[in-house]
């Protein structure tokens, strides 16, 4: 029996190399019996390899280095050997069934059957009681597509329980979660903790490590940096954190920026839209908003305001039904209502979620660059290959995109370059008006820095540019103006030196009880 | 200068796009496996059956006929792959040239409609059936499977009601499209046919002109080129591949068959299409991602629409060289033809998915199978036979491509 001061895991130099890359040197991670365990580090630092090497994804002898679990050396060949002894690991994209119901998805591969016939009192009567214990209070014949993610991430964690999990690993639990499932999914973890269960969560998310782990591990270019005692005598702040992962201070998180705004560029009127499927059903309720030249403006909103709706139903009609309202470009009314035609006015929309809306991953730099106005470097439908690659260079170059050439496949560059492409893909169609949706989803806080510098220098060349994101601190770090949304309104607008979080936290959280119309 | 420069860390991350990795031959190859094995795989499969038929696969006059037998999967695949790529399947294209066909040959037969007159009649036909089927894919948006099994139903219903069985009594100009060859206009030197080699030499000039343009082009841009050697190499092995089949043909019986003019334009302007034109990007596009392309302001009911039109061309032109081929129009004619041009597009690299495939690797799958045809043909294998077996060459052609991308993750 290990007693309660040796580690339950501990990982010493652990080396993965792939073929031309070393994508982790050395790595060290000691992990202490029920402790929640943050690590963080950029994008590509190596956070995802190392638990791939716990769990078994890499097996025993394609990594060098000694995973120790429990006091033992562990030489796991697959993912089950590495559950078999209690070590979970749930992904960033959820890996469940939609079709099934919960029970099913708990015991998925794990049926509670005898001679293969299933067991269906007891599958349900168990699921329940996991339901229970992660506070999820569905009934277990619910179907996984009739729920949300948030309590899809429940089910994943209930799923985890009924494998005797002993060390449960979250590769970004709470990227796409609203802030009250992401609370209730942390006090789960503190729950478990008491409970004796060990998790490492891999988070972006600074304030939420700050606010749950006990100890943090930071890893840098496949390097174990440091691991910070969360509740010793000196306080981690999120800049301590940030220190850690970027190798340096950031003086600001955000680049200075004094803004030149000129005329009215864009402006919405009572702009209503009902949701595509149920039409009864409104989601973005008479919203009006408007944007100047040079002004860099914010929508701030929880998840399901109507922030993404209200952008994408103005760019071309691509969301929703009985669209009502009205669009002025420089105080002239237009319609827009095919996505050609927005981008023929001169509008662009980067999406938030670049993977399925925003590239064609298996494509290169340059098509992708073009994809949204080939008019620009074709004749008679015929398109010159040797404008198209002149362009993307160009673009590439201004962006700073790391890639060998505008020949690199989209699919195999980081987030923060792939945003990029997205926002080259955008620039090279010439727009006054920039939406740019949560610009910075995804992507480590060294890239972010530049994307913010680039949405500066737009805004500088006179572009009229709406930023929506679920950041807060963002917004406040680069707008010039923020409107908040909830249930679909417009419930206010502050300009930047009036706003901070409590204020706007007031309008998105406003309900449509309390509204005056 | 600012922070930002120095902020973002190249990170430990692979990256597979560092430049000058076309630099050695070694990865260059690798890089280009599936390529290249699609050509080495139909070298393989010459060379065999070249020695198990003792030499007559490649006789003047059974390469000649390899091209006029085969003419209609090629026809058929260039029209396939651009569906694949899209997302979609087309399963009607057998019953469409059963159908075109049997309208044709009745048009010349009962109606006295020039023959000429019928080929371009029929190619409209083809088109409007195309566009029957384009309509329901693209604009109502029932998934092109369903829509195309109920044309081959429609179509193949429709050719034997209208044909019975067998429409004969064409011209013998009509006839000649599939059987004949071009005229020796130019007289003969030797025994070689002077147009048949005046074409083989400018197709080889053709080649390499279009080829040093390319390469020019990706040097000056500074974009990754292929190493010299592999260049030189191709372009050798490109002259000689091209001299062996213009002597081949121009030692045959009649010089250069008439479809392989007809192929050959479809091949060049069909590539042309797929890479250099808006239209082709916005297949790629809507394959890649269809939610992207439509939110890049692509119209994609359009060309949904136009690819089925397309198709239904193609399909019509293929109706007019399988009738001519034949000699009579059958209601049975164009069976399994669908499958055929689907298998040639997928043995050609054409990714089940969508999004990634070209009209020569088609053409390339296409020519693996007439090659296969007429090997067992002349060693007198059983139809039942051939027919397993290339089923068994098409499973082994898409696993090589999934194992191959498995290894290269």
């Amino acid at each position: 029996m290990a007693n309660d001061n040796t580690p339950i895991l501990e990982m010493r130099g652990i080396t993965k190399t792939f073929p031309g890359v070393k994508a982790l040197s050395d790595v060290t991670l000691s992990v202490s019996r029920g402790e929640v365990h943050a690590i963080c580090g950029e994008n590509g630092a190596g956070k995802s390899t190392l638990m791939k090497v716990l769990s078994g994804v890499y097996p025993y002898g394609t990594y060098d280095g000694d995973i120790v679990f429990e006091g033992e050396v562990s030489r796991f060949k697959t993912v089950r050997d590495s559950e078999e002894l209690g070590i979970v690991i749930i992904h960033q994209e959820l890996a469940l069934s939609p079709y099934l119901s919960i029970a099913e998805n708990i015991f998925l591969g794990n049926e509670r059957a005898k001679g293969g016939v299933i067991n269906w009192a007891q599958t349900n009567r168990q699921a329940s009681e996991l339901l229970a214990r992660v506070g999820l209070s569905e009934a277990p014949d619910t179907k996984i597509m009739d729920i949300g993610v948030g309590k899809q991430q429940l089910v994943e964690i209930a799923k985890a329980l009924s494998k005797k999990v002993k060390l449960l690993i979250l590769d970004e639990p709470t990227a796409a979660l609203n802030d009250e499932d992401s609370a209730h999914l942390l006090d789960l973890l503190r729950h478990l903790r008491d409970q004796g269960i060990t998790s490492i969560i891999i988070s972006h998310k600074l304030n939420e490590i700050a606010a749950i782990s006990d100890n943090t591990t930071i890893i840098r270019d496949g390097q174990s940096i440091e691991t910070l005692d969360m509740h010793g005598a000196e306080p981690i702040t999120e800049d301590r954190i940030i220190r850690g992962m970027v190798g340096r201070d950031l003086a600001h998180r955000y680049p200075d920026h004094t803004p030149k705004i000129g005329e009215e560029v864009l402006r919405i009127e009572d702009w209503t839209v009902h949701h595509p499927n149920d039409s009864s059903r409104v989601v973005v309720d008479h919203a009006s908003i408007n944007v100047r030249g040079g002004e860099i403006v914010g929508i701030a909103g929880l998840m399901g305001a109507g922030r993404t709706e209200l952008a994408m139903s103005v760019f071309g009609r691509s969301y929703g039904t009985n669209i009502s309202g009205k669009v002025f470009l420089h105080g002239k009314e237009v319609s827009l209502k095919t996505v050609d035609a927005a981008i023929q006015h001169g509008l662009a929309y980067a999406t938030e979620d670049r993977k399925h809306f925003g590239l064609n991953l298996i494509e290169d730099i340059k098509r992708n660059t073009t994809s949204a106005n080939l008019k620009r470097i074709s004749k008679l439908g015929v398109v010159n290959a040797s404008e198209e690659i002149t362009w993307a260079e160009r673009f590439r170059k201004d962006m700073k995109t790391k890639a060998g050439s505008v020949d690199a496949i989209v699919g195999k560059l980081s987030g923060g370059n792939q945003q990029k492409v997205v926002l080259s893909k955008w620039l090279f169609t010439e727009p006054e008006v920039l939406i740019l949706d949560e610009p910075t989803r995804g992507i480590d806080v060294g890239a972010k820095y530049e994307i913010y510098e680039i949405i500066n220098k737009l805004a500088d060349a006179g572009k009229a540019v709406i930023v929506i994101s679920s950041e807060l601190p963002e917004l406040l770090g680069i707008c010039d103006r923020i409107y908040a949304m909830s249930q679909g309104r417009v419930t206010g607008q502050i300009p930047r030196a009036e706003a901070n979080q409590e204020s706007l936290m007031r309008f998105m959280t406003q309900e449509k009880s309390g509204a005056t119309r | 200068m600012s922070a930002s420069t120095t902020l973002a860390q190249p990170s430990a991350a692979p990256d597979p796009s560092k430049k000058n990795d076309g630099g050695s031959l070694k990865s260059y190859l690798g890089q280009n496996l599936r390529q290249y094995s699609m050509i080495g795989a139909l070298v393989v499969i010459v060379v065999l059956f070249q020695i198990f038929t003792d030499g007559k696969l490649l006789l003047p006059n059974n390469v000649a006929s390899l091209i006029q037998q085969n003419a209609y999967v090629f026809i058929l695949t260039i029209g396939m792959v651009m569906i694949i790529v899209a997302g979609h399947i087309d399963l009607s294209v057998g019953s469409v040239v059963a159908f075109v066909g049997g309208v044709t040959a009745l048009m010349i037969t009962d109606h006295d409609i020039p023959w000429l007159l019928a080929v371009v009649l029929a190619v409209v036909l083809g088109g409007v059936v195309g566009a029957w089927q384009g309509f329901w894919v693209a604009y109502v948006g029932i998934p092109a499977f369903i829509v195309t099994l109920g044309g081959m139903l429609i179509f193949r219903g429709l050719a034997i009601v209208l044909v019975g069985t067998t429409v004969a009594g064409l011209p013998s100009g009509f006839n000649d499209i599939s059987n004949g060859s071009l005229p020796a206009a130019l007289g003969y030197l030797g025994n070689l046919d002077g147009l048949t080699v005046l074409i083989g030499v400018l197709a080889a000039a053709g080649i390499v002109i279009s080829q040093i343009r390319t390469r020019r082009e990706l040097v000056k841009n500074d974009l990754r080129a292929e190493p010299f050697a592999a260049f030189i190499g191709k372009l050798v092995v490109s002259i000689i591949v091209v001299g062996y089949i213009t002597y081949l043909l121009a030692s045959s019986a009649g010089g250069t068959p008439i479809v392989l003019i007809i192929v050959g334009a479809l091949v060049l302007i069909y590539t042309f299409v797929m890479n250099n034109t808006v239209f082709g990007r916005h297949v790629y596009a809507m394959g890649g991602n269809l939610p992207a392309a439509m939110l890049s302001g692509v119209k994609t009911k359009r060309v949904n629409f136009m690819l089925f039109v397309n198709m239904g061309m193609l399909a019509g032109v293929a109706a007019v060289i399988t009738t001519s081929r034949a000699g009579s129009a059958v209601a049975a004619a164009g069976t399994n033809f669908e499958l055929d041009a689907i298998a040639a597009a997928f043995i050609g690299g054409t990714a089940v998915n969508g999004g990634v495939g070209k009209v020569t690797g088609a053409i390339i799958g296409a020519l693996i199978m007439g090659v296969l045809n007429i090997g067992l043909s002349i060693m007198a294998v059983d139809a039942a036979w051939q027919q397993a077996f290339k089923g068994l060459v098409l499973i082994a052609a898409v696993a090589f491509d999934i194992m191959n991308k498995r290894r290269s993750k």
